[in-house]
C-alpha cells in the first residue's frame, strides 16, 4: 500500500461500495448471480493467495476445499434444515481444521512435491464425493432451495444473497489484511522467500505454514458454502481439477500476493469465460492458458501488482518500500 | 489364485503404461528439475494426431512412426518456445507456465476433435491367449511388449551414444558439460523431444482400452505421477518398477478391498503419493538430494 494520499483511496473506496450497494437494484437476476459469484470467487482467491501467494506453497488442489466447504453447506441444510447462514461460518470452520491436518503432511513437501500431492488431490475430488453417496446424494447431487432473506427484508433471495456474499467479502478481506500487514504477514512472506533464514530469525516455520493453509481452506471453504447457496446446487462434477485451476488462474492474473488482485481474478474468471464461449466451447480454456503463460512472461505479479507498480512510479513513491513485492518472482 | 494371477497381470499391463509415462515425467525431471504437468495431455494431443493419420488411410505401423516423430519435434518446439523463458524462475513459475501448457492443449484438442469419446483401434488381434486358466487380451500383451522396447531402446541411447552421454551429463552437472562444449540448451530440448515420443506411445497403447478423448490422459498422469514418485523422481529405472507396481496394486486393491472397489481408484493413486512422500519422499529407488544451504 505505497498509496500515496491514504484519503484518496479511501474515498475511492467508499464510493465502490456505495456502487456496490446499489447495484442489485438496477441490474437484471442474472447479472445479479454473476457479482454474487464474482465475490464468491474473490473469497476463495483470497484463501488461495495467503497460501500461494504469501506463503509461497503452490496448491493446485484448492477446489478441494472449495467442495467440502459447499458440501458441507448443501448436507446441513438438506439433511438437517440448518438455516443457510449458520451453514457458512460451519463450513469455514471444517474446512479451517481439514486445511490445517493436510498442511501437516504438506510441510514435509516443498516446492513441486506439494504441488504434485494436491494436483492429485484436485483430481481425485469427484471420485470421493461420488463415493459418499448417502450424503451427498452421488452423481445426481442435491438441489437445495434459494435460502431466502429473513422476516422483514425486503429483498429477492438473489439480492440477498448478493449482500450475505459482499458482507462476508467485506469481513474477510477485513480479517485478511490485518493478519497479513503485520507479523504474521512478514513471517509468511519470510518463509516463502527464504525459509532457512526466517527459521534462523526465530520464525515458527512449521506452524506458520500449518496455519496458513488452514486459514487458507477456510476462506475457501466459506466461499464453497456460499456458493452452494448461490447456485443451490451441487454436484461432484462442478468440482473436478479444472476448478482448481480456475483458481489457480485467478490468482495469477489478479496478483500474487495481493489482497486487491482477489477481486480483478475475480472479476476475470467470471466474466471473461462467457464472452469466450462465444467462440467455442473450448475457447475460454485456451484462453485462460495464454493467460496463464503470457503473465508468467510479461507481468509476474497480475494486474494488481503491475497497477501498484505503476501507481507508484507515477506518485514517484518508492514501490520498494512495499512489503507485498518479495523474491517471489 | 486364478483370479488373482489375471489381475496381476492386467495389472502389469496398465502397468506398463504408467511406467511409460511416468518415465518420460522423470526424464524431464532429471534434465530439467520441471515435473511436466502438461505429459499427459502431450500423450493425449498425440494420440489424437495418430487417430488423425490412421483415418486419413495410413496403415498403422507408418501412423505410428509418424506420431512419434511429430511428438519428438513437439516436445522439442515446447521446450524451446514455452519453458525456455522461465528456465530460471522459481517452481511456482514453472508449474503455471505448465498448467497453461496443459490447459491449451486440452482444449485445442477439445475444439478440433471435440470432446465425444472415439474408439481406437488397436495393432494386435483381438483373440485373447489362455494359459491354463488364465485369460491374457492380446493388447495387454502386446502393450507390455511395446513398454519393454521402449525401455530398451532408451536404455542403449542413454548407456552407448555419445549424445546419450552428452545428455547424462547435461542433465548431471549443466556447467562444466557447457565448458566441454555440449550444448546443454538443445540437449535439454532433446530431453524433452524424447519424453513426448514416450508419452506418445503410453497414449496410443492405452487408448484402445480407455478411448480416445480429450480428458482421458487425467487419470493415467495420477498414476503417472504415483509410479514416478513410488519409484523415486531421481531414478528412471524406478520409475518403470514403481509404474508395474502401482498397476499391479491398483488391480489388486480393486478387487480384494470390497470398499474400495472401482470408484475409488484415483484415490489409491492419492494415497500413494501422500504416503510415499510423508514415509519416503525420495522413493524405493531415488537417492537423497542433498542441498548445499
Amino acid at each position: 500500500m505505497s498509496a500515496p494520499s491514504r484519503p484518496l483511496a479511501l474515498t475511492v473506496l467508499l464510493v465502490l461500495l456505495a456502487v456496490t450497494a446499489l447495484l442489485p437494484f438496477v441490474l437484471s437476476n442474472f447479472r445479479l448471480f454473476q457479482f454474487t459469484q464474482v465475490f464468491i470467487y474473490a473469497i476463495a482467491l483470497l484463501g488461495l493467495n495467503m497460501l500461494t501467494g504469501y506463503n509461497g506453497q503452490i496448491s493446485l488442489g484448492h477446489g478441494a476445499f472449495y467442495a467440502l466447504g459447499a458440501y458441507t453447506a448443501a448436507v446441513m441444510m438438506d439433511r438437517w434444515n440448518v438455516p443457510f447462514l449458520l451453514t457458512v461460518p460451519a463450513a469455514g470452520v471444517l474446512c479451517l481444521g481439514a486445511g490445517f491436518l493436510f498442511g501437516i503432511p504438506a510441510l514435509r513437501l516443498e516446492g513441486l512435491y506439494l504441488a504434485l500431492a494436491t494436483f492429485s488431490l484436485a483430481l481425485a475430488v469427484p471420485q470421493i464425493l461420488k463415493y459418499f453417496e448417502h450424503w451427498t446424494g452421488g452423481s445426481q447431487g442435491l438441489v437445495l432451495t434459494k435460502p431466502d432473506a429473513p422476516l422483514g427484508l425486503r429483498l429477492t433471495p438473489d439480492q440477498w444473497l448478493y449482500f450475505v456474499s459482499l458482507a462476508v467479502l467485506v469481513f474477510l478481506m477485513i480479517v485478511a489484511w490485518n493478519l497479513l500487514r503485520g507479523r504474521t504477514g512478514r513471517a509468511l512472506v519470510a518463509i516463502r522467500d527464504h525459509p532457512i533464514a526466517a527459521e534462523a530469525m526465530g520464525v515458527n516455520s512449521a506452524l506458520y505454514k500449518s496455519l496458513a493453509f488452514g486459514v487458507s481452506a477456510g476462506y475457501t471453504g466459506v466461499a464453497g458454502a456460499l456458493s452452494a447457496g448461490a447456485i443451490a446446487f451441487v454436484a461432484p462434477d462442478a468440482f473436478n481439477v479444472f476448478l482448481s485451476i480456475t483458481f489457480l488462474v485467478g490468482i495469477v492474473i489478479g496478483g500474487l500476493a495481493s489482497i486487491s488482485g482477489a477481486i480483478l481474478g475475480a472479476l476475470f474468471i467470471q466474466f471473461v469465460p462467457n464472452w469466450a464461449q462465444d467462440i467455442s466451447k473450448a475457447a475460454p480454456w485456451a484462453i485462460y492458458g495464454v493467460f496463464l503463460i503470457v503473465f508468467m512472461y510479461t507481468m509476474p505479479r497480475g494486474i494488481a501488482g503491475t497497477a501498484q507498480a505503476l501507481w507508484g512510479r507515477l506518485a514517484r513513491a518508492d514501490v520498494r518500500s512495499s512489503p507485498a513485492k518479495g523474491g517471489l518472482l | 489364485m486364478d483370479i488373482f494371477l489375471q489381475q496381476v497381470v492386467s495389472g502389469l499391463a496398465t502397468g506398463g503404461i504408467y511406467a511409460s509415462l511416468a518415465l518420460a515425467l522423470v526424464m524431464i525431471y532429471q534434465a530439467t528439475d520441471v515435473v511436466n504437468f502438461a505429459q499427459g495431455e502431450m500423450a493425449m494431443f498425440s494420440t489424437y494426431l495418430a487417430w488423425s493419420m490412421l483415418n486419413a488411410g495410413l496403415p498403422y505401423w507408418v501412423a505410428f512412426a509418424a506420431t512419434l516423430a511429430l511428438a519428438f519435434v513437439g516436445g522439442l518446439l515446447i521446450e524451446r518456445i514455452v519453458i525456455r523463458p522461465v528456465e530460471n524462475a522459481p517452481v511456482l513459475a514453472v508449474v503455471i507456465v505448465c498448467i497453461g501448457l496443459l490447459v491449451i492443449l486440452n482444449s485445442v484438442a477439445g475444439w478440433i476433435y471435440s470432446y465425444i469419446q472415439k474408439p481406437f483401434p488397436s495393432p494386435f488381434p483381438n483373440a485373447p491367449i489362455k494359459l491354463g486358466n488364465v485369460v491374457f487380451g492380446a493388447h495387454d500383451l502386446g502393450a507390455i511388449g511395446i513398454t519393454l522396447v521402449v525401455l530398451l531402446f532408451l536404455y542403449v541411447f542413454f548407456r552407448y551414444t555419445t549424445l546419450g552421454l552428452a545428455m547424462r551429463a547435461a542433465a548431471q552437472n549443466p556447467v562444466s558439460s557447457r565448458l566441454c562444449g555440449v550444448r546443454v540448451g538443445w540437449m535439454l530440448a532433446i530431453g524433452w523431444g524424447l519424453a513426448a515420443l514416450v508419452g506418445a506411445v503410453a497414449g496410443i497403447m492405452v487408448a484402445p482400452i480407455v478411448f480416445l478423448d480429450p480428458n482421458m490422459m487425467a487419470g493415467i498422469l495420477i498414476y503417472a505421477f504415483a509410479s514416478a514418485t513410488l519409484g523415486g523422481f531421481t531414478s528412471p529405472g524406478g520409475a518403470v518398477v514403481g509404474g508395474l507396481l502401482v498397476g499391479v496394486i491398483e488391480n489388486l486393491v480393486g478387487t480384494y478391498v470390497r470398499f474400495i472397489g472401482t470408484e475409488l481408484k484415483l484415490t489409491v493413486a492419492l494415497a500413494i503419493i501422500v504416503i510415499v512422500l510423508v514415509v519416503k519422499p525420495s522413493g524405493l529407488f531415488g537417492r537423497v538430494v542433498v542441498r548445499r544451504v
